[in-house]
């Protein structure tokens, strides 16, 4: 009936069971403080609420919100699990032994690395995507809203099914790629590789669909006159995101659908008995996560490209240019992928291949370099806190990519694989890269979803704290790489001397832990202070791009009216004309109405994955079959759309410019 | 322009790093600090691509703090012209300087790779001592064909003499690194792979695992001691008169997982031990794997 799941499951170490029971008490003691305060009747109105306006709704702005919740309460636990890493290597040196066993710290490192790359910095990255892109190109929704809730409820089923390891069985203990033979039946017999597969497995088809989406959205919905080269810069990031996404995301669907069948029916795909090869799983899975590197920093690219000029108040300095490199970079990333393991043994032509194509990759990103800096040329530079985050990561990326370059070269890449200087070298790259960025993007935008700007010099504080913390904590990392420390190591001896530059970086660990309080605390303060920042105008920042051109927040349909794009930064242009008050001629709008069937989905899907770790075949079973029932229900429902008339339009816009 | 948070990070970060390099300073940073002539070349090379870069990096930290400067908001001295937004030259230009250095780098690259092929022999007058190397959970065997000899955690080479190591494992997939001589190659099961290192004098050296192979992991290390060739003669004549053999049941008990293991020595006494280790994975049915493999080796 169980399958392989037996009380046993619930039973952990000291910490992890800390870790459980925090939130649980946490989070159990604020719903009864709720209920006492408000009562139980508010409660269900609110729950109502939720399922109505925000759940079930396949508006992508408020699928976009979604995400970004979601990815900002996994952030924190990405981040409890790094300081746990943390602690452990600052402690665990010589006679003693630290805080965790050697199996708790290597589930611990798997899970701050695939909750980190899959479940915060996509989750960040779709829902950033969500909000802005129809925004951007001027229009009123997506092109498939439905498919856009699905993909949001699987990455909810994965993330689910993440965190529910923690406390039903445990993670993976292999690492956040999982290499065979290590992660296959015979070295990891148990449930913690299984929840790593099917966690990525179900978000990762939500990521493809969501790739597809947007795909679609931005080939087809463009306002009228908006060609390729007047799209708004983050678009082109994001469409070539979106390219890489349709191209990998299948090779990651296939590899795991391999090592599951390795695992689940004694296959050997991946094990070197009866002619399977790890070496394959290797080159596939970085044929998909080098690409991977590549979806999460273009958007990122896009974001600091849209931020630099609206806070220099300038034009991109060489817009063409910057979409040829992202175009370069896009391509390039699928031809580097075996620099991940110049170590295997492949003949000099071959890693000579892949180190200069890996190199060339440094060019496009040069130019884009100087293409910020030349737009804040002659401007006029207002330091808000995004240019914070954008100027932490001129700096922090440019180092970082100085160190990726140096491991382009095969004959360096041998006395730094694995080391810490590795771990050192992506964590530049994907925190003072890609989360820099996003967090730059969600104080950017932040008054366009909600209305209000958020609290400009808390802000400030945590972008200090991220920028410090995050030197503080990764430049020991290269140093001790340089001296001979291997990554994942839960103990090293005393006379290595490693243990001060180990309490160094967790110093920096807790500088950043200061700069993330911060950034809870500007939420709450923006939110109650948030009448004195209303942002009336629907244009804080005296934008450039189409978002600001609608009311803070959006209405539903994003534009009643939907604009004429005739140059690059439409809106600014507008502005620079004045515009004279044409006799609006407003239209019909119709607009999907809310579903309950991608909620049903993700659930379902959660069923699936849980039955497959568990052997539960039952569960499995249903989740499948329910997956398939409301896919056939949904594709017979014919009343999924609603229409505002032309003259509810015109009331409703009168009433948001009054 | 915020005075005070820009002076502040300024001095806080002169004292980070001085702080790093101090903490460094007192132990050994073995890859700055090469024993071999492997990783001697390799450091040169890390320092020499370091530099290539640093020409256009520092100019760009410059221009970076000279722009957020000079054009900020409140100094409206400084031009401002919201419309400039290219320039052919320009843009030229800064697609030219990466593009000469990754050249430049290119050709290192293309080079070195050859040069520093793990996969190279040495050259030199002195006869290479061969060293199979064996990954398994979680302690590494070496084994010395020619001399008949085998260790558990240990190695011994004399100095200045070529080394190749094959490496394969008979566990989950290591990395066979010794940071001081040079790096690294995989051990995988089933396959072979080499490396080819040379210590310059006497010493000790450490040498890890780098890619994580279970529960075990943080304890599998060895240690690596470079002598005279007298030295190393006598060591492996004395190891090669031991009573402890290792053999395939010998191997097979070894093989067992075991963590934080110290120094075993071992007479060898089982030929082709390396080549059945590597064999036992390519067999097609595991059932009949052990006549297989007999079959191919006693044609040898």
């Amino acid at each position: 009936m169980f399958g392989r799941l037996t009380l046993e499951a619930f039973i952990h170490d000291p910490i992890t069971m800390g870790a459980i029971v925090t939130p649980v008490i946490g989070g159990g003691a604020l719903v009864f403080f709720i209920l006492y305060k408000k009562g139980f009747k508010w409660v269900i109105e609110k729950l109502q609420w939720l399922w109505k306006e925000w759940l079930t709704s396949l508006d992508p702005k408020k699928i976009g919100v979604m995400y970004i919740v979601v990815a900002l309460l996994m952030l924190l636990r990405g981040a409890a699990d790094a300081l746990m890493l943390r602690a452990q290597q600052a402690l665990s040196a010589g006679d003693a032994h630290g805080i965790l066993s050697s199996d708790t710290f290597q589930q611990v490192l798997t899970a701050h690395g695939t909750i980190m790359i899959f479940f915060v910095a996509m989750g960040l990255m779709f829902g950033i995507i969500n909000l802005i892109v129809p925004l951007q190109i001027g229009s009123r929704d997506v092109a498939f809203p439905f498919l856009n809730s699905v993909s949001f409820w699987l990455f909810v089923a994965g993330m689910v099914l993440v965190n529910l390891s923690l406390v039903i069985g445990e993670i993976g203990a292999t690492g956040w790629l999982a290499y065979p033979p290590l992660s296959g039946i015979k070295f990891s017999p148990g449930v913690g590789v299984d929840y790593w597969i099917w966690a990525l497995q179900i978000s990762g088809i939500g990521s493809l669909l969501s790739g597809i989406n947007f795909l679609t959205t931005i080939l087809k919905m463009r306002a009228p006159g908006m060609t390729f080269m007047k799209m708004p810069i983050f678009v082109h990031s994001v469409f070539a995101s979106m390219v890489l996404v349709a191209f990998a995301f299948p090779i990651l669907t296939a590899t795991l659908g391999m090592l599951s069948l390795d695992r689940l029916l004694g296959m050997h795909f991946f094990t070197s008995e009866l002619g399977g090869n790890p070496m394959m799983y290797i080159n596939l899975i970085w044929a998909w996560g080098h690409p991977e590197v590549y979806i999460l920093i273009l958007p990122a690219f896009g974001i600091f490209s849209e931020i630099v000029p609206t806070f220099s108040r300038k034009k991109l300095f060489g817009y063409t240019s910057m979409v040829w490199a992202i175009g370069a970079i896009a391509f390039l990333s699928f031809i580097v992928w075996l620099h991940h393991f110049f170590t295997m043994g492949a003949g000099a032509n071959v890693n000579a291949f892949f180190g200069i194509m890996t190199m060339v990759i440094g060019i496009p990103t040069g130019v884009k370099v100087f293409n910020w800096l030349f737009t804040m040329y002659r401007g006029r530079i207002s330091l808000k806190s995004p240019m914070l985050w954008f100027l932490g990561f001129i700096v922090t990326f440019t180092l970082g990519g100085v160190a990726g370059v140096l491991m382009a070269v095969p004959a360096i890449d041998f006395q730094v694989h694995n080391s810490l200087f590795l771990v050192a070298h992506f964590h530049t790259m994907i925190v003072g890269g890609v989360v820099f960025g996003f967090f730059a993007g969600i104080t950017y935008w932040f008054p366009k979803v909600f209305g209000f700007t958020l609290n400009e010099r808390l802000g400030r504080y945590a972008a200090y704290c991220w920028i410090v913390g995050f030197v503080t904590a990764f430049g020991p990392l290269y140093v001790l790489g340089l001296m001979g420390a291997t990554r994942r190591l839960d103990h090293y001896d005393a006379s290595l001397g490693w243990q001060g530059l180990f309490i160094v970086a967790g110093v920096g660990v807790c500088i950043i832990l200061l700069g993330v309080v911060f950034q809870i605390l500007q939420f709450i303060v923006s939110i109650k202070q948030r009448k004195q920042h209303f942002d009336t105008t629907g244009d804080p920042w005296n934008g450039r791009t189409l978002e600001w051109a609608t009311s803070s927040p959006p209405a539903s349909y994003n534009f009643a009216v939907i604009p004429h794009v005739h140059t690059r930064d439409a809106f600014w242009e507008a502005k620079q004309k004045a515009s004279k008050e044409s006799s609006v001629h407003y239209e019909d709008i119709v607009l999907p109405r809310n579903s309950s069937n991608g909620v049903l989905i993700g659930i379902f899907a959660i069923l699936l994955g849980f039955g497959i770790v568990w052997h539960m075949w039952w569960l499995a079973i249903i989740g499948f079959i329910g997956v398939i029932i409301v896919i056939i229900t949904r594709s017979f429902q014919s009343d999924t759309e609603y229409t505002i008339s032309a003259h509810d339009v015109a009331i409703l816009e009168k009433r948001s410019t009054l | 322009m915020r005075k005070v948070p820009l002076i502040t990070g300024f001095l806080f970060f002169v004292g980070l790093f001085t702080l790093i390099f101090f903490i460094a300073s007192q132990h050994n940073i073995d890859v700055l600090n090469p024993q071999g002539i492997i990783a001697a070349k390799q450091r040169d090379l890390l320092f020499i691509a370091t530099l290539l870069m640093l020409i256009v990096v520092i100019p760009v930290f410059l221009l970076t703090f000279f722009i957020v400067w000079r054009y900020r908001e409140d100094n409206k001295k400084a031009k401002y012209s919201p419309n400039w937004s290219n320039s052919n030259v320009l843009e030229t230009i800064w697609w030219m300087i990466p593009f000469v250095i990754i050249v430049i780098l290119a050709v290192i690259t293309w080079k070195s790779s050859h040069e520093l092929d793990p996969y190279r022999a040495l050259n030199s007058e002195k006869k290479a001592i061969n060293i199979q190397v064996i990954s398994l959970q979680w302690k590494w065997l070496f084994i010395y064909p020619d001399q008949k000899i085998a260790a558990v955690n240990y190695i011994r080479i004399p100095e200045k003499t070529p080394i190749n190591f094959k490496v394969t494992s008979d566990a989950p997939m290591n990395s066979f690194w010794i940071p001081s001589l040079g790096g690294q190659v995989y051990a995988m099961a089933g396959m072979s792979t080499k490396l080819h290192l040379e210590a310059d004098h006497k010493g000790t050296y450490r040498g890890v695992s780098a890619n994580i192979s279970g529960k075990g992991f943080a304890g599998m290390k060895f240690k690596v001691e470079s002598t005279s060739d007298a030295d190393f003669r006598q060591w492996s004549n004395e190891t090669r008169r031991l009573s402890k053999s290792l053999d395939m049941p010998a191997y097979d008990e070894l093989a067992k997982p075991s963590e934080n293991q110290t120094m075993q020595l071992f007479s060898l006494k089982q030929a082709n031990l390396y080549d059945k280790v590597v064999m036992k994975y390519m067999a097609r049915d595991s059932s009949s794997s052990g006549e297989e493999n007999h079959n191919i080796h006693s044609g040898e």
